[in-house]
């Protein structure tokens, strides 16, 4: 993986990409949003303090999904009114980008998926059926969710959202599917959920007295 | 901000928080890194906000009586299942069936890194439980009523009760909105040694999965004094004090039996059934004092070792005649020294007529080399015989049946006994049940 360096445009501090292709960062020091453009790095906003929260995820965090290692390099932070959930944005060995999703302890990881003719947030309800990859999932939650925050590198500029809704389906497998409205355009995100051994974490959070 | 790489200052690690309760004062700890929705003052029983700063109250309840303690203190960490678990939450909850209040609680868990687990406890029967990942299907009978099976990760759970459960009192941390009072409709469905329960509280259904645990596991667990409250009665999801699977018994019984029967009827279609010797003597009083014995004449036994057997007629009617014979090989002077009776009795008495005994006896020799044989016999008889002819047959290789009862028999005992305790145990498992077993008598409350 290259790591191009540069310079947070506000305070100057080194900025690293861990992933060539990451569109968005967040100087770690002065909490910047820093967007990358073909000359250098443009200043968008600016991350209020992250509220404190207990997954133990974080930055730099390894693991394994399956026969694949990967790093954690960015997350997106969101509260809904049963708490915060994170989304951990990971790069693979393979250079793929993929997000780890840690809600009150509940680990998934999934990934984009290019499917097409998604439904509107309007037009989705409770216990509709849906079939990717020749995978029937079912609308199991609509959550309105509040954007929280953000941290690290991120595949796209994501930092301007306030209320976004997220439609989880489930399987009868551990296979799960989310719909994004984050953007006017839903996304798709296929996963499975995965057990916190099965994915082989280190470099975690550690907690006093734990 | 000057040049080169400052030092990473990461986020502050989480700390388990002290608080006061905004009521009473009393201390409050919140153990659980912000998960917990809901936190009980255990000093005035208020149920505060935890995600609030100011410890908000949303409920104070009043408890019937005060010796209401988890049999785990809150705080209280032990390795269950691999993980290490703190608890911090315990609630008691019951159910009304038929006007008879049930009791039992039920322990929060919580590990920073594996999130929440569960605990239950009911009368000394304990069940790990987690919240179910992938949803279970439940297969609807057809009247729309409760459904009778359920479906969880390919194995089929049974329904075993739907109850309201109400929530009767609260202690430490809860990642829910807990409420005292609040009752919930639960339905578990068994697989021993896993229940799987649905949880439904408005419209939100939950469902867990659970294990059943022994007391003694969870003392050495938790590392608790004493010993456990003795489990009372069969609980739904208990294993069965039968371990072995009894269809599965059975089915190996039906195999071993087939397995008989083909090797039985294997060895009779294989006897030659040859018969050897015949002849027919007379035994008479008067000459018997001369020569009590003689030998027949000699036969020939062809073939593989087998068995040889010998029967005796004789028109014995009151009276009773024995035979000594010895089987004797003319080649190697092996001898079998055998007895045989024969006699037929029969009268009238005050029941009726009777009978004893036959005038045919038979006998079986096992294992008998081929080769060249002849009896010796030595007759006697009833003093009040003066004569009597009897008849001697040998034959060779017979199939013998006696082996294969004793064998079957052998087998059919133990596994009729164990059925008959499996079926004890599923009877008291389910006489709690929503489907109980029918009465066979009127006794009840089989406790022990």
């Amino acid at each position: 993986m290259t790591q191009p360096v540069s310079n947070c445009p506000n305070c100057g501090a080194k900025i690293v990409f861990r992933w060539s292709s990451s569109v968005q960062t967040v100087c770690e020091f002065c909490k910047s949003i820093l967007v990358r453009t073909d000359v250098d790095l443009k200043k968008v906003g600016q991350v209020a303090d992250l509220p404190s929260d207990s997954s133990p995820i974080q930055i730099n965090t390894e693991g394994k999904f399956g026969n694949r290692a990967f790093v954690v390099v960015g997350r997106i932070l969101y509260e809904y009114d049963q708490g915060g959930w994170n989304e951990w944005h990971v790069m693979m060995n393979d250079g793929t980008s993929a997000w780890l999703s840690d809600a009150q302890n509940e680990y998934a990881l999934s990934l984009s998926s290019k499917a097409q003719n998604l439904p509107a947030a309007a037009q989705v309800h409770i216990g509709q059926q849906f079939i990717w990859n020749n995978q029937p999932y079912t609308v199991s939650v609509i959550t309105p969710a509040h954007y929280r925050g953000v941290e690290g590198e991120l595949p796209f500029q994501y930092w301007d959202k306030t209320d976004v809704t997220f439609v989880d389906l489930r399987s009868e497998s551990r296979k799960f599917a989310t719909l994004d409205y984050s953007d006017p355009e839903p996304a798709l995100y296929l996963g499975e959920l995965v057990e916190f051994d099965d994915l082989k974490l280190k470099n975690l959070r550690s907690f006093a007295g734990w | 901000m000057s040049t080169g790489a400052p030092p990473l200052s990461g986020p502050p690690k989480p700390q388990a928080k002290a608080l006061n309760c905004p009521k009473c004062g009393a201390a409050i700890v919140l153990r659980s890194f912000g998960q917990a929705e809901t936190v009980v003052c255990a000093s005035c029983h208020c149920i505060l906000d935890a995600k609030d700063p100011n410890l908000a109250i949303f409920q104070q309840f009043e408890i019937e009586t005060s010796d209401i303690r988890p049999l785990i203190p809150l705080g209280t960490r032990g390795k269950l299942r691999g993980t290490d678990y703190e608890v911090i939450g315990f609630e008691r909850r019951s159910t009304q069936v038929d006007g008879i209040t049930y009791c039992w609680h039920e322990y929060v868990l919580y590990n920073p890194y594996k999130g929440v687990g569960y605990l239950s406890e009911y009368n000394g029967h304990w069940n790990d439980i987690s919240i179910c990942k992938v949803l279970p299907t439940v297969d609807h009978n057809m009247f729309g009523g409760s459904s009778l099976t359920a479906n969880y990760l390919g194995e089929s759970y049974k329904h075993f009760q739907t109850a309201d459960a109400n929530t009767d009192f609260v202690l430490g941390e809860f990642p829910w909105q807990v409420r005292v009072g609040e009752k919930a409709a639960v339905t578990d469905y068994v697989h021993p040694p896993r229940v799987l329960s649905s949880e439904q509280l408005d419209q939100e259904v939950t469902w867990s999965i659970g294990e059943y645990m022994y007391g003694r596991e969870i003392w050495e667990t938790f590392k608790l004094p004493g010993r456990p409250p003795e489990a009372m009665g069969v609980y739904e999801n208990q294993p069965s004090a039968v371990r072995t699977n009894v269809t599965g018994m059975w089915v190996a019984f039906a195999g071993f039996a087939v397995f008989l029967l083909a090797l039985m009827s294997g060895f009779a279609m294989r006897a030659k059934k040859e018969p050897v010797f015949h002849e027919t003597y007379r035994y008479n009083r008067a000459d018997s004092k001369a020569e009590a014995s003689f030998v027949t004449d000699v036969f020939e036994l062809t073939g593989r070792t087998s068995t040889v057997e010998v029967k005796t007629y004789a028109p014995v009617s009151n009276h009773w005649i024995y035979l000594n014979y010895a089987l004797i090989n003319q080649d190697t002077g092996q001898a079998w020294d055998f007895g045989r009776e024969v006699s037929y009795y029969y009268g009238y008495d005050s029941d009726g007529s009777w009978t004893e005994g036959k005038q045919n006896d038979d006998v079986v020799i096992p294992s008998v080399p081929p080769g060249h044989y002849y009896l010796r016999i030595e007759p006697e008889a009833d003093p009040s015989l003066s004569g009597i002819p009897y008849t001697v047959d040998v034959t060779y290789d017979v199939p013998v049946y006696g082996i294969y009862g004793i064998a079957f028999l052998a087998l059919l005992v133990p596994v009729i006994i164990i059925s008959f305790r499996a079926y004890t145990f599923e009877r008291s498992r389910w006489s709690e049940s929503d489907h109980p077993p029918m009465q066979l008598s009127s006794s009840s409350g089989d406790d022990e």
